[in-house]
């Protein structure tokens, strides 16, 4: 029958095509294969390594499928070879208990390697990180900056060339904190001080969105990430805090928090310096052995998560939260 | 079962019967596998909260030990006599059965009623299943082992009935066999719910 | 007075919205239709006798059958509405709370109350035919089965029109599924939807691994059973170590929402993280559970049209347990980002690839079955071929999602809706809907047409490639699941639109699957044999469709192939020479009168009206007891009774 070997044939065709966008990743519109940092650029290489690991059984695979409908067809004159009772082959089961075992023992060893050294930060010697914290509300971000003791909302302002050490969490429904350009997302956690850290090689703008669904308003939980030259950020620091910009205070971040999306970022001079210790341990923070107190579990500790995480709870992993 | 139907002719009813009854069994057994997972999550969830007190009070403070160590005997007591009720079923001892069944009953009865007492006085306190995590973690284990038992109980008083109507037959021993099963499983969980939840809590 | 009436009624029912008053009336006229054709054909006594209070297993899945082609419709409509709504950015078709509402009836409806009763179909359709026996192991269970199952769909349901859809995701993550953030009555419904079908489903589980494990015909050794029932065994033991989690979930949920507990809250010490595990302890078995089956129904049907024996069947029974038993390895790769740390993803992530290895290795069997085979494209087949391709690149996919460090840039992207929809598709929805044109026959007697068929074929296809691969290319675009709007800016629209069109295109197919089976139930082949394809295994050696007792006389198997051996031998046309009486069990009220006490129940629960769900409840265990009670639960077809039915059925005795 013509239409099965078509069929096959489209979708190989529709598979080497998806192949193709997937590697030239060329088109700036496809910003999870542009990378414009360090994080970003790991996990890049490694779907790549993983695409190409995939299609060495699937392009296979797919030609033998339609090698095989064409050959072994049901047709009065097909002279090929017909076996009703040949059902058994010691060699070929081997060959294809060990094809799949190779190809993910292959991919495995890249995926621990790559989880390992994702999970330490990536801090040159010489260079100090920039601390964020995130938090995730209803429906919007709010950034604050325990350094410079400023704060924005749905706008983050960082200086290029710097590991910046993202300290998350929520006081809403959990999000996910995600730019694709710099480096894969991570959930934040009411009640948890999660770490995601990330580097801009180059200034730039790259686009920003939470991932994690948290209601109604979910679809405008965009923001933008900015990044500038050091000197340039430094500047813009200063500008907020000394600009015309309101402080943050605790009656206003109460207002804040309740639900409603904002559509134009929002600036504060300062805000109060406990505000991100205190909404962890209000969602809960306490009980957490490691997320309670961000600035325990916020130090480059994040490194040692091997200890802290090795199965050694015994009940289950909520009591993990240790950053990657 | 259906399979035998051909086999032979004079006896395929009872054939029947034997086998019918030895598939429930069967099937009981894994209902306990998927009970023991239900047990096994609830478990799970008081162990990952039981330090979630939220400023409220902490088992050590909540539990009455007497009370539990004699929940823990009348328990341990009413496993004892089930097995006496079976016993007497395979010597054809209706009487007995019922009799050992009917303790059984008293002694389950004795224990909900301590554990509804139990409730009530941590409930004066303001003990509540909504004070915190830890206690509701604490009332549902606690509460749905007591559930499981409360319907034991209605269970085995519905089958005195039915014992002392038609006696002992295929039917009615595998009825036993499972309430009786069922009961076994419902002390074995409260072990390990003493050692988890109270002797833990007060240590 | 009136007012509060009125104010009552302007909460209590859905309201505002023109597509759901469209959707109200359609359903009153469906209703009323329904009623009237039933009382004007005097039909009701009819319902009652052969369908509501029916044990036999044939029937209750043709019953599974019908409400799951009618919640792939509700779905599939879901599924339309949501793509209506992304075609373009800024649509205004949809507002974001519809939105929530429809994507969240959307996965729930397809996974719980489509995927879940059509699996059970096949189950029941096929199992005891299969193994030679005359009912499950507890056909009285069976049948509260299904209607546990039918009024929890119904709840779940009914929230379409009464008291408002849920609208936090399909698994409902808590806090956002807590009062805090969704106060409404829509998770209740979800909660009490679930859980009421939630007990059936494990029911169901036990049912079918003591038929498999103890009422096969005799001769017939594990290792000679045929596929599908192996398929169906693994999938029971998933489901025995993975519902009671669920219902423990759901339960958890509710007591927080119902009493104020706080297992899951933001205050009070609560811990949401905790839902996430075990949620998915049970939802990652859960997909394994219903694509299992689907692994089944291939492989007998590639053994079937290509007219060759099953290739490497130790290797198809191995790999199959082996699967069930790693997919509860495997939950935690579906929140890599929650920060688990490094030696925990590490594990999970080697975890979910190492299920790519006897996935694999079935494919290859499957192949190597067709190699020096005579293949047939008869629907069946065609599905199966389909499926193939679509199932190797949708786990390729899986794969790479399972390489953590990579994930976290999948994750919660249109990159993982598109995988997972090219799994279930690919994978359970083809293999389904090969289940159900090969079997066909086998329980209606008459054959769906090929022409109208092939078009349902193609347009499904085409339109599955069409819908789902722009998604993953979406998803390398950043855009995220479960967004109800996007702008011009990130170039989303061309991508979106194709999908769109797509997702139209298998609705097309599937009406043209309704129109093939309304045409084939007047002119479809008869298939007078009983053995429709030139089967290998045992339901084809009887009538179709079968009589009430299946087997007139168990047969006796001797090889793995059980029917072709005995057409190979010779033995098909011998008929016995005596018959014997035949032991059955009959039909019971209880099943449907106790699960309309649950649907009573729940819907008390749902608006915590105590005078409502305690009556039920109470209502529940009464019925519990009625059952106990009654002892009159079966009766015996006489010998000469069935010796006139095979006569006239076969023709010959």
């Amino acid at each position: 029958m013509g239409k099965t070997k078509w069929l096959s044939r489209l979708k190989v065709l529709l598979t080497a095509a998806m192949t193709m966008v997937l590697l030239s990743g060329c088109s700036d519109k496809f910003i999870v294969l542009d990378p414009k940092g360090p994080v970003a650029e790991t996990q890049q290489k490694l779907i790549i390594i993983s695409v190409i690991l995939c299609a060495i059984v699937v392009i296979p695979v797919l030609a033998l499928l339609a090698f095989i409908v064409y050959r072994y067809r049901d047709t009065p004159d097909n002279k090929s070879p017909y076996k009703p009772d040949w059902h058994d082959s010691k060699l070929l089961e081997t060959i294809w208990w060990g094809i799949p075992i190779i190809i993910i023992g292959i991919l495995g060893a890249y995926t621990v390697r790559d989880t390992y050294a994702l999970a330490k930060p990536k801090v040159a010697a010489d260079t100090k990180p920039l601390v964020i914290q995130v938090t995730s509300l209803d429906w919007k971000w709010l950034f604050t900056y325990p350094d410079q003791k400023i704060a924005t909302v749905n706008y983050v302002q960082i200086p290029a060339g710097v590991p910046v050490h993202f300290q998350m969490t929520s006081d809403a429904p959990m999000n996910s904190f995600w730019v694709p350009q710099l480096g894969g997302q991570a959930y934040t956690m009411p009640g948890m001080a999660m770490q995601l850290w990330l580097q801009a090689d180059q200034p730039g703008e790259y686009y920003g969105t939470g991932a994690n669904f948290s209601g109604k308003e979910f679809a405008h939980m965009r923001f933008q990430v900015e990044a500038k030259p050091q000197a340039e950020f430094n500047e813009w620091a200063k500008g907020i805090a000394s600009g015309p910009n309101a402080a943050l205070t605790k009656e206003g971040y109460q207002e804040l928090a309740k639900p409603g999306s904002v559509e134009k970022p929002v600036f504060y001079s300062s805000y109060p310096p406990e505000l991100f210790d205190e909404i962890v341990d209000k969602n809960g923070g306490s009980y957490m052995e490691h997320g309670g107190n961000p600035h325990k579990a916020g130090e480059p500790e994040a490194g040692k998560s091997e200890g802290t995480t090795g199965g050694g709870s015994n009940h289950d992993m909520s009591h993990m939260n240790m950053g990657k | 079962m259906a399979q035998t139907a051909a086999a032979g002719h004079a006896d395929h009813g009872h054939d029947h019967h034997e086998d019918h009854e030895g598939l429930k069994v069967l099937g009981f057994w894994i209902f306990l596998v998927t009970d023991c997972i239900l047990f096994g999550t609830l478990f799970a969830t008081y162990m990952v909260l039981r330090t979630h007190y939220d400023g409220g009070p902490t088992g050590a403070e909540l539990f009455e030990m007497p009370g539990v160590i004699a929940e823990t005997f009348i328990l341990l007591t009413s496993s004892f006599t089930s097995g006496l009720a079976t016993l007497a079923m395979h010597q054809g001892k209706v009487k007995s059965l019922i009799n050992w069944l009917i303790v059984t009953a008293v002694l389950g009865a004795a224990f909900i009623g301590l554990e509804v007492n139990e409730f009530i006085n941590l409930a004066h306190e303001g003990a509540t299943i909504s004070r915190s995590a830890f206690l509701s973690a604490f009332f549902t284990l606690v509460g749905t082992h007591g559930l499981h038992v409360s319907i034991g109980l209605g269970w085995m008083v519905g089958l005195m009935f039915q014992l002392k109507r038609r006696g002992i037959t295929a039917v009615t021993k595998r009825k036993v066999t499972t309430v009786s099963l069922y009961w076994h499983f419902l002390d074995v969980i409260w072990i390990f719910l003493l050692t988890v939840v109270y002797l833990m809590g007060v240590m | 007075m009136l007012d509060k009436i009125k104010d009552f009624a302007s909460t209590f029912f859905v309201t505002g919205d023109p597509l759901i008053y469209g959707a109200d009336v359609s359903i009153a006229l469906t209703m009323i239709a329904i009623l009237f054709v039933l009382t004007y054909y005097k039909k009701w006594g009819w319902l009652w006798k052969e369908w509501l209070t029916t044990v036999d297993h044939k029937k209750i899945g043709i019953m599974y059958l019908i409400s799951s082609l009618l919640m792939l419709f509700r779905g599939g409509v879901d599924a339309l509405l949501m793509r209506a709504q992304l075609a373009l950015p800024n649509v205004e078709f949809l507002n974001a709370e519809h939105y929530n509402a429809v994507f969240t009836t959307h996965g729930t409806i397809m996974i719980l109350f489509m995927a879940m009763p059509m699996m059970f179909a096949l189950f029941n359709m096929v199992v005891p035919l299969q193994l030679g026996a005359r009912d499950v192991a507890y056909p009285f269970l069976n049948a509260l089965s299904f209607w546990l199952f039918f009024m929890g769909a119904m709840l779940f349901n009914l929230s379409f029109v009464i008291g408002g859809s849920p609208d936090a995701g399909w698994l409902s993550y808590p806090p956002l599924s807590e009062m805090s953030s969704s106060p409404g009555v829509g998770q209740n419904f979800y909660i009490w939807g679930i859980q009421i079908s939630g007990i059936g489903s494990l029911a169901t589980g036990i049912n079918f691994m003591v038929t498999i494990l103890k009422m096969r015909a005799p001769g017939m050794k594990m290792m000679k059973m045929p596929l599908f029932s192996w398929s169906v065994l693994s999938s029971c033991v998933m489901i025995i170590f993975a519902f009671p989690i669920l219902t423990v979930t759901l339960a958890l949920l509710f007591l927080d929402r119902f009493l104020g507990a706080h297992f899951f809250t933001l205050d009070g010490g609560g811990n949401p993280m905790m839902y996430v595990n075990l949620i998915w302890m049970w939802g990652h078995p859960e997909v394994y559970i219903v694509v299992i089956p689907a692994f089944g129904i291939f492989s007998e049907i590639v053994s079937v049209f290509s007219k060759k024996k099953v290739f490497g069947y130790k290797s198809m029974v191995f790999s199959m347990m082996l699967i069930s038993v790693l997919s509860f390895f495997t939950w935690v790769h579906h929140f890599f980002t929650m920060g688990a740390g490094a030696d925990v993803n590490a594990f999970f992530a080697i975890s979910t690839m190492a299920i790519g290895i006897p996935t694999g290795v079935k494919v290859f069997n499957w192949l190597f079955t067709m190699f020096r085979g005579r293949i047939q494209m008869k629907q069946p087949m065609l599905w199966t071929l389909a499926f193939i391709p679509c199932f190797v690149v949708g786990g390729a996919t899986g794969v790479m999602l399972a390489v953590a460090p990579a994930d976290y840039q999948y994750h919660n992207s249109y990159f993982l809706i598109a995988h997972f929809h090219q799994v279930l598709i690919g994978g359970v929805v083809f293999g389904y809907l090969a289940g159900i044109y090969y079997w066909w026959p086998k329980l209606f007697g008459f054959k769906l047409d090929e022409r109208l068929g092939k078009w349902a074929f193609w347009l499904w296809n085409i339109g599955f490639y069409l819908c789902f691969m722009p998604q993953y290319a979406l998803g390398f675009m950043g855009m995220t699941r479960r967004v109800y709007t996007y702008g011009w800016d990130m170039g989303w629209a061309p991508y979106n639109i194709v999908s769109t069109v797509g997702a139209f295109m298998m609705g097309i197919g599937f009406i043209f699957q309704v129109w093939q089976i309304s045409y084939s139930i007047k002119k479809g082949d008869r298939d007078l044999t009983g053995d429709t394809w030139g089967g290998r295994t045992l339901e084809w050696s009887i009538p179709s469709p079968p009589p009430v007792y299946n087997f007139a006389v168990v047969p006796e198997v001797k090889e793995q192939d059980a029917w072709w051996d005995m057409k190979e031998k010779g033995l098909d046309k011998i008929r016995p020479d005596h018959y014997e009486p035949i032991h059955m069990p009959k039909n019971s009220s209880i099943p449907f009168i106790m699960s309309v006490f649950w649907f009573v129940a729940g819907f008390g629960f749902v608006f915590g009206w105590m005078w409502m769900a305690v009556p039920g409840m109470i209502g529940v265990f009464g019925c519990l007891i009625a059952r106990s009670f009654s002892y009159d639960t079966d009766y015996y077809i006489p010998a000469e009774e069935v010796r006139e039915t095979e006569l006239a059925l076969r023709g010959n005795v």
